[in-house]
């Protein structure tokens, strides 16, 4: 299980990779990567908005790294894994750099797809992250989403 | 009883600070909200809409009825968008 909270970019390639080579015993390998958006999310009504200049990430230092291995730990105890990956960056970030991943490894592919959405959903509503949109309007704070509350729901 | 006292993202835009020792009477979490709105108007402000706040002691997510016993750190932020 690996866990990292960095200001620095990553090569979401190099690290998918090296985490499927180093699943041993695994038959299954699921990643995700989060990307900037060229767009605003445009405030709480979730449309569109006007062309991003870059976001800004927000984090609680201590918590964050506990509050992701807590998540972690979790999936392993409810689906069968050999390995959990996740890496999440914090500071000024511009559209099309990767912002996260999380990579799961897994005997059969049903609980590697299945840990992944759950991390996916537990990390959008309770990892300690706040996202700001910065637009040639000025900056905003990101609203979380009711829908991206309702998803905890299913697990 | 001294707390440490953390805001993030627009919480602590609104409050002007990252963090602060607060000397407080307050046993919850909901007291100590009391406490901060009642000193000056940039708390009130940051403070109007309980629902869009969430909080933490000692780096765990709690409620507003939670005890402050035993409790160092108090963090206050809008809902998280990570991810």
């Amino acid at each position: 299980m690996d866990i990292r909270v960095q200001a620095e970019a990553f090569d979401y390639g190099a690290e998918a990779g090296a985490f499927a080579a180093a699943a041993t015993g695994a038959g299954a390998v699921v990643s995700f990567a989060g990307i900037v958006r060229d767009r605003a999310s445009g405030g709480a009504g979730g449309g569109a908005g006007g062309r991003l200049a870059r976001m800004e990430i927000e984090h609680y230092p201590g918590m964050t790294e506990k509050a992701l291995a807590a998540m972690a730990g979790t999936a392993r105890d409810r689906w069968s894994l050999n390995d959990v990956l996740i890496i999440h960056r914090h500071g000024p970030m511009v559209p099309g750099e990767v912002i996260m991943m999380v990579a799961t490894a897994a005997p059969h592919r049903g609980d590697a797809f299945a840990a992944a959405e759950f991390l996916m959903d537990y990390l959008k509503s309770r990892a300690p992250f706040w996202k700001k949109e910065v637009t040639a309007e000025g900056a905003d704070w990101v609203a979380a989403k009711d829908a991206d509350e309702d998803a905890l729901a299913r697990w | 009883m001294k707390l440490t006292v953390l805001y993030f993202a627009w919480l602590r835009e609104r409050v002007g600070l990252p963090r602060e020792t607060v000397e407080t009477g307050a046993t919850t979490v909901a007291g100590l909200v009391e406490e901060l709105r009642a000193r000056e108007e940039r708390y009130a402000l940051a403070f109007s809409d309980l629902k869009s706040v969430r909080v933490a002691l000692d780096q765990e997510l709690a409620d507003f009825d939670a005890p402050l016993d035993g409790v160092r750190e108090v963090a206050f932020f809008p809902p998280m968008t990570g991810g």
